[in-house]
């Protein structure tokens, strides 16, 4: 099978091929988890630098342009005097009122436009705190015509650049969630699998008990323990923490089955019988053997820790505003109003499941490149 | 028609498996007849494409395999003829062919075997679908089946499921079932191979008499010339695709004429002798202490009702310079004895003096952890499967190097010149060092755990099955390879093995194994040829000598603990 699947590569190069070569060169086969690939590295490209791909202050409320609808983007510029050119731009609307009804009604002004600026300036973003910089990938240029791709929500401010600001939380949250489990995880499978008896049987009792526990109510009660007046930062550590104390189960179970598996490798035994080290042993000989499947398990795990922080957010629980986060958008669109007049809302629902659907492809592939030997 | 004694006739058969780069030929232009009565056998090592030649007669070839010329016709009992090349491999026709007509049966019997059906509903699916029998018709004819392949009782066999049979059991149901509906032709492919030597002379002697009875004809694909020799009317030997040599089988023993034939001929017949390089030797001092001087030991495991003894009370001596052959069948304790002696278990009791080069004795089962790996410096092991026991995410010389680092025996340029040179001593290019054991063929893995094995100097060296693993050819160069280390270094090894062959060639004594006691040692000659254990006898007797003119099948001895 080896033959089949590396049969494109050099010979010589197989030859010296380590096992993450070998397992690039299985995964570049995945064409569904090359995608991904791309997808989740541009989702976490935007999660460092939000600022850069909004193009209104995310934060910023503007009461004449409450459920303003998204922005038409116009291409071709027509002069009065019928030739055209291309040229991106919209027509800003204006605010009417029904007569009958009183409700606000959004009607593009034919007369005025307002072209669309790449790499423009505009309202000041921090990175971490380590620099300022005021430049946006798109935007008008003019902070009193503002860009709406997708709309406004009830008090005025931008969902486009909301959704951006948004991924920063909840793709760290994954992140930073799962690297708890992962310590949690590989600590007590590792003992659990390394030692066996007694110890594997009481660890593996706690993990049924963990797994048994239906998680949703437990994160809502542990939420609801936390203090309403901690600051947002805290608030934010407190959610990951809560969202791996029930994660790690699954990941040590996984680090427990290859640890039992490979210690009856003869490789392991072999390395024993070398007079190898019980340290040298594990981290070794063992340890490269079950990396590949962490990792792939890691990244299978991360889409559940980002919707589980969706589902909490969005029972009014997780994070709390002004801290934004896709869940945390998504309270917005809870309502049969928002529904009715105003579906764009539901846009930060589309990016939870672009970012799920992508990081799945690339743990599916992970996991199906992960050992390049036993194929 | 080319007489009517003819059931299959295969002309110039091509099957190709596709690849994204290539084509590789799995089968490339054979052609070959089979009569009726007879029985042809295909051999060649591994990858010579006997077993996809045969899958492509019942259309079964694994994907994106196809074949893609040739004819193959099958010429019924009442005179008509059909093309199975021509045949959809999912159409009507050749499904009634596959079972009906032309029966196969595999290697391994368990996964051939559904675990979730009694092996009765299985025999009467075949009955039912192709012969469309009654229920009770089809019960009463599986049962005479049963009793056809000798399994006992089977009136109650017949509401058995599979697990509950041993593997010589398995194999007799599939060929049970594949006989059920009066087949033509038998196709069986390696179907002893995973079997012990007395299960499978019972299992050849089996299909012999079958076949005399029913005047099927019998495609037999095996690696094994003992087995051909015992068996064959006539032989095909296959290399890369290719027919090399075809002919009557005592031809293709006494006057081979292709040069594959005659080295793989050569090959095994070098194993029926003493090797070259031990007539050459000095004969062992028998009176020098023994390196190792095992003691009643005893290896059990589980416990109560499950216990298993799997080591029962053994008592060995190795001395120094000497091969000690561990022989047995499989379950008979010799692994587990060899891995007591590494110490890779804790023996539940028994002694274990192992005599160090300044003269201390170290007993083996009580040593604490310190000295038991000064010992393991100097007791080491070659594993039997060349694949595992080798880390594939190190490179050859961090595998060959790792017990020299690990002792702090050699570290930085030192270590490198120590690899290279234990890469010469097993004829491998000092060059590959930077590469990983996948780039590697079996034999040259095999001599990568020969090299890590005599890093350290050792003195002596447990190879635990090290040829089983390998083809016939390599397996008489990778015994050279370690008599040739043993003269230069000193080793004595103790060689555990079911191959009788491998053991003559290579053991100076052996120890018979049977169910975790040794029923027989003494010297190698007198334990074969003139055995004084009934238990010997009959395993001697069941190993399939390679010359067709010496078949002895039928005058074996059976052994009935």
């Amino acid at each position: 099978m080896t033959d089949v699947t590396f049969a494109a590569v050099d010979k010589s190069r197989l030859a010296v091929a380590s096992q993450w070569q070998l397992m690039w060169w299985a995964f570049r086969r995945h064409r569904l988890a090359m995608v991904g690939l791309w997808v989740v590295g541009f989702f976490y490209l935007i999660a460092l630098i939000p600022g850069f791909f909004s193009s209104n202050d995310p934060s910023a409320q503007n009461a004449r342009a409450a459920y303003h609808p998204p922005q038409r983007l116009h291409i071709i510029d027509e002069a009065a005097d019928g030739s055209w050119k291309f040229n991106l731009h919209i027509r800003p609307y204006v605010l009417r009122r029904d007569p009958t009804t009183l409700a606000a009604i959004y009607v593009e002004d034919p007369n005025r436009k307002v072209d669309i600026q790449f790499f423009t300036r505009g309202y000041e973003w921090s990175f971490f705190g380590l620099f300022k910089s005021n430049l946006h990938l798109i935007g008008t240029g003019d902070a009193r015509q503002p860009l709406f791709l997708l709309g406004a929500d009830r008090l005025g401010r931008c969902v486009w650049s909301r959704i951006m600001q948004g991924t920063q939380i909840s793709l760290s949250v994954g992140l930073v969630g799962v690297f708890l489990s992962l310590l949690l995880g590989v600590v007590l499978g590792g003992i659990s699998g390394y030692f066996g008896g007694k110890i594997d049987f009481s660890i593996q009792r706690v993990i049924e008990f963990v797994l048994s526990l239906p998680t949703i109510p437990i994160w809502l009660a542990m939420a609801a323990a936390l203090p309403q007046d901690w600051p947002a930062t805290l608030n934010y550590f407190m959610i990951t923490l809560i969202l791996s104390l029930t994660g790690w189960a699954q990941l040590a179970r996984v680090v427990r089955g290859r640890f039992l598996s490979l210690r009856t490798e003869e490789f392991v035994t072999a390395a024993r019988l070398d007079g190898a080290s019980e340290g040298r042993i594990i981290f070794r000989h063992m340890l490269p053997s079950f990396m590949s499947h962490i990792i792939a398990s890691i990244t299978l795990a991360i889409p559940a820790m980002i919707l589980a922080e969706t589902s909490l957010s969005f029972l009014g629980l997780g994070l709390q505003p002004p801290t934004i986060s896709w869940g945390v958008l998504l309270r917005e669109a809870q309502n049969i109003r928002s529904i009715a007049t105003a579906p764009w809302l539901f846009a930060p629902g589309v990016a939870v499941v672009v970012a799920v659907i992508a990081l799945n492809f690339l743990g599916d592939g992970l996991r199906d490149a992960a050992d390049p030997y036993n194929k | 028609m080319t007489g009517s004694n003819v059931v299959l006739e295969v002309k110039d058969l091509v099957t190709h498996f596709p690849t994204r780069t290539g084509v590789v030929k799995a089968v490339d232009g054979v052609s070959f007849k089979i009569e009726r009565g007879k029985t042809l056998c295909v051999v060649g090592e591994s990858g010579s494409g006997k077993s996809v030649t045969a899958r492509s007669i019942l259309q079964i070839v694994d994907t994106p395999g196809r074949i893609v010329s040739g004819s193959m016709m099958l010429h019924r009992p009442n005179g008509t003829s059909v093309d199975l090349a021509k045949l959809d491999p999912r159409g009507r026709d050749i499904r009634a062919v596959r079972g009906a007509e032309i029966a196969m049966i595999f290697q391994e019997p368990m996964s051939s075997l559904s675990p979730v059906h009694t092996v009765g509903d299985q025999i009467m699916e075949v009955l039912r679908l192709h012969l469309k029998m009654s229920k009770a018709d089809a019960r009463a004819r599986t049962i005479e089946l049963l009793k056809q392949v000798e399994i006992p009782n089977p009136d109650r066999a017949i509401d058995r499921y599979t697990f509950e049979f041993s593997g010589g059991m398995r194999q007799r149901v599939m060929i049970a079932m594949s006989l059920a509906c009066n087949p033509s032709l038998l196709i069986a492919d390696e179907p002893t191979t995973a079997l012990d030597v007395t299960t499978q002379a019972e299992i050849l002697d089996l299909i012999k008499r079958l076949q005399q009875r029913h005047g099927m004809g019998v495609m037999f694909i095996t690696h094994d010339m003992g087995v051909v020799a015992e068996i064959a009317d006539d032989v095909l030997v296959m290399y890369h695709g290719k027919v090399m040599e075809e002919g009557p089988v005592d031809r293709i023993f006494h006057a081979p004429q292709d040069d594959y034939t005659k080295m793989l001929i050569g090959s095994v017949l070098k194993l029926e002798r003493k090797a070259d390089i031990r007539l050459k030797r000095a004969p062992i001092d028998e009176k020098a202490p023994p390196v190792v001087e095992i003691k009643n030991l005893v290896m059990h495991f589980g416990s109560g009702a499950n216990l298993v003894k799997a080591v029962d009370d053994v008592s060995l001596i190795v001395r120094p310079g000497e091969t000690l052959g561990i022989v047995g069948e499989s379950g008979s304790g010799k692994t587990t004895m060899g891995r007591c002696l590494m110490r890779v278990y804790q023996p539940t009791g028994g002694q274990m003096s192992y005599r160090r080069a300044d003269g201390s004795v170290v007993d083996l089962v009580a040593a604490d952890k310190q000295k038991l790996r000064e010992c393991r410096r100097e007791i080491r092991m070659i594993f039997q499967d060349p694949v595992g026991s080798l880390n594939p995410r190190m490179t050859v010389a961090q595998i060959i190097g790792e017990p020299l680092l690990v002792n702090e025996i050699a570290k930085g340029q030192e270590l490198d010149d120590r690899v290279a040179d234990l890469m010469r001593q097993v004829g491998l290019e000092p060059a590959w060092r930077e590469r990983y054991p996948h780039a590697f063929s079996g034999g040259q893995r095999q001599r990568i755990g020969i090299a890590r094995a005599i890093a350290l100097n050792p003195r002596l060296i447990v190879a635990d099955e090290a040829t089983s693993a390998l083809d016939v050819s390599l397996r008489s160069q990778m015994l050279d390879l370690m008599m040739n280390l043993q003269d230069k270094l000193g080793l004595s090894y103790v060689f555990i093995s079911h191959d009788i062959g491998v053991i003559r060639y290579m053991c100076d004594r052996i120890a018979v194994m049977y169910r975790g006691k040794v029923v027989e040692t003494g010297e190698t000659e007198q334990v074969c040829d003139a055995p004084n254990h009934a238990y010997t006898k009959a395993l001697l007797s069941a190993i399939p000598r390679p010359d067709p003119r010496a078949r002895r099948m039928g005058q074996r001895h059976r052994y009935v603990a």
